[in-house]
């Protein structure tokens, strides 16, 4: 028995031993311990898939196609005006239709709605660099990020809507672009929010109401 | 007689059954502790091609999840950033440091840089990012603290429990829908009056929103 014991004992210590206890890490590929259909051959979103010549699952677009989808709605939600990401309108290209000029103001009906979907955007996308404020003083410019525009220059406070839609889509020397990363739409929310960031530094107290003057303070 | 069962084998079956007895706790604690996700996946945290750290760029830098994680709030699927988004920042931070050269070289050639996927749930189960994320079910919930992680791990179990555990009761885990990202964000930080606000605020999110409830079994397997 004792025998018995001391060997059992060794045994559960070596097992032990290999292997571990929950909730350490470890770089060891899961066991799935029923693997009935746990993987099935199915395409799986940027996984590898031996179907294909170039093994990716994800497909690329075809060479001048673009992808099926949703129509856009022009004006605040619900809105019943649909435009289609093939057209060639102002709200797709920041052009005027036919022409290279750019289109000087926002396409879209700017609401409350827009410009908060835009504060939202701005934050996610621009603020690393461009900082909370656009001011290009970003938390990046303090790691190593020599270049970044200030948004609150003369020369972009004077650009017209459409070059600042074809900065993000295309992007500008430095600055690559955000056509991946942020819809169409999301890309004239973003202008819209930019466009009040720059008219809170060029408000003057004209532009407040006369009853609420009374409430600023230094 | 004592010549064919010596006197030892008097106590052979008590031995015999104290040996089984213990083989077999041994053998159902063994299961019981080895044989669930809560072993088999947490922890898991393999060697990736580059050392990328959501420490420094979610948690440091502030980089909100959606700036690379874009498709997590419109798809079942939370992509993984291409090389060209890490390049926004990187051609100009640490633009010649060598442990980007994979990522120089994956925006280059437009070869994918072979990260290696962690969470992964078994294909006859059917799950949906932003059904959850817009919703108010933040990253932390499933993916734990990964804002403070050098290296993503599998923090939780991701068992069929696990699932249901909130499904039962969403109301104790629904937070504001644009603090999912903000992973450290609480109600308050009185740990009191945080679980009050989530008593309070979860089942208003849930009647607001009409949250179901979602135990049957044709939810997840479809
Ligand atoms: C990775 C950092 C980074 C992010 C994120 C970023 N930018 Fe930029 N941006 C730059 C840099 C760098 C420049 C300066 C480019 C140059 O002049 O070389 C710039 C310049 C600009 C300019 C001025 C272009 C010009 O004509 O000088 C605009 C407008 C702009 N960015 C808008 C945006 C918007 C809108 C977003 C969010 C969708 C954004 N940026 C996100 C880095 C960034
Ligand atoms: C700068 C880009 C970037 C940001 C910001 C970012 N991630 Fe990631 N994330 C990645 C990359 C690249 C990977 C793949 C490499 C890895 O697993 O570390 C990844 C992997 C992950 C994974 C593991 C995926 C798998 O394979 O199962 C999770 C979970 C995750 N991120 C969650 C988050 C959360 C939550 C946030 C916000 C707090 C966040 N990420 C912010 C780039 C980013
Ligand atoms: C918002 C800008 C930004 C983006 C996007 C970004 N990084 Fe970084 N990254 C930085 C900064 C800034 C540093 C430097 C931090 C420091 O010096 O401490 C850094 C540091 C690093 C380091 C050095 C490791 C360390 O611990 O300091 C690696 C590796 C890295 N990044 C990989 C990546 C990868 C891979 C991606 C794409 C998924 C990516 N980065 C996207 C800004 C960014
Ligand atoms: C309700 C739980 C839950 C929440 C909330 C959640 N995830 Fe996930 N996440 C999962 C599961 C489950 C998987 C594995 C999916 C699969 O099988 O591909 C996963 C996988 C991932 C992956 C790997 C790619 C993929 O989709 O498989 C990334 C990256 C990721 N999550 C990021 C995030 C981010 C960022 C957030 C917050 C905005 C988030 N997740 C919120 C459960 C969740
Ligand atoms: C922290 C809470 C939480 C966790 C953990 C969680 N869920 Fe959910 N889940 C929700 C909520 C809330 C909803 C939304 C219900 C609604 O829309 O009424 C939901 C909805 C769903 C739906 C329905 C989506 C649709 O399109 O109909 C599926 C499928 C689902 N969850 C699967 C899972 C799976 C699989 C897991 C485990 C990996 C999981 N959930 C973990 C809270 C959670
Ligand atoms: C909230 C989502 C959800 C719901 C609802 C759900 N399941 Fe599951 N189920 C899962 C997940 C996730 C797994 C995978 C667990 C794992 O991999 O560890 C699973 C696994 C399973 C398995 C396989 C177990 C194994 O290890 O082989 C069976 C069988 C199963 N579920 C049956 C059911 C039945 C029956 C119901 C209805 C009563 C149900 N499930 C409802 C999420 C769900």
């Amino acid at each position: 028995m004792r025998y018995f014991l001391a060997v059992a004992m060794m045994l559960g210590v070596l097992l032990l031993g290999v292997v571990g206890f929950r909730d350490t890490t470890t770089r060891r590929t899961p066991i799935e311990v029923f693997p009935d259909m746990d993987r099935q051959p199915k395409l799986r979103p940027q996984a590898e898939d031996a179907f294909f010549a170039d093994n990716r699952g994800s497909r690329r677009p075809v060479e001048g196609t673009m992808a099926r989808m949703t129509p856009m709605t022009m004006g605040a939600s619900g809105s019943s005006e649909l435009v289609y990401g093939y057209e060639d309108l102002p709200v797709n290209t920041g052009h005027l239709t036919g022409v290279t000029n750019y289109v000087e103001n926002i396409p879209l009906t700017v609401s409350g709605e827009l410009l908060e979907r835009g504060m939202g955007r701005y934050q996610i996308n621009c603020q690393p660099c461009h900082g909370a404020l656009g001011d290009g003083n970003g938390i990046t410019r303090k790691l190593g990020m020599v270049v970044v525009a200030n948004l609150h220059d003369p020369r972009i406070i004077k650009m017209p809507d459409g070059e600042l839609f074809h900065v993000i889509t295309s992007g500008r020397n430095l600055m690559s672009n955000y056509a991946a990363q942020v819809s169409v739409k999301d890309r004239w929310s973003i202008i819209a929010y930019i466009r009040a960031l720059q008219r809170s530094r060029l408000a003057s107290i004209d532009d407040v109401p006369e009853q609420l003057r009374s409430t600023l303070t230094k | 007689m004592s010549d064919i069962f010596p006197k030892w084998t008097n106590q052979l079956p008590v031995k015999i059954i104290a040996g089984a007895i213990l083989a077999a706790t041994t053998g159902v604690a063994g299961v019981w502790y080895y044989f669930t996700p809560k072993y088999t996946r947490v922890g898991y945290q393999p060697i990736q091609p580059v050392p990328f750290s959501h420490a420094v760029h979610a948690g440091q830098l502030g980089v909100d999840c959606r700036y690379c994680h874009t498709d997590v709030e419109e798809s079942w699927y939370s992509n993984i950033p291409a090389a060209e988004t890490c390049m926004k920042c990187h051609n100009q931070v640490l633009p010649n440091d060598p442990r980007l050269a994979v990522v120089r070289e994956s925006a280059a050639t437009g070869e994918p840089i072979p990260w290696v996927q962690i969470h992964k749930t078994p294909d006859y189960v059917y799950f949906n990012h932003s059904a959850h994320v817009n919703r108010g079910v933040s990253c932390v919930e499933c993916h734990g603290q990964v804002d403070q992680m050098d290296e993503v791990y599998h923090a939780k179990p991701f068992s069929m429990t696990f699932c249901l555990d909130c499904h039962r009761n969403p109301a104790a885990k629904l937070r504001p829908p644009d603090k999912i990202t903000d992973l450290t964000w609480k109600w308050s930080d009185d740990p009191e009056a945080a679980a009050k606000a989530q008593k309070e605020n979860g089942s208003k999110f849930v009647t607001d929103w009409k949250v179901e409830s979602m135990e049957n079994c044709s939810a997840c397997h479809r």
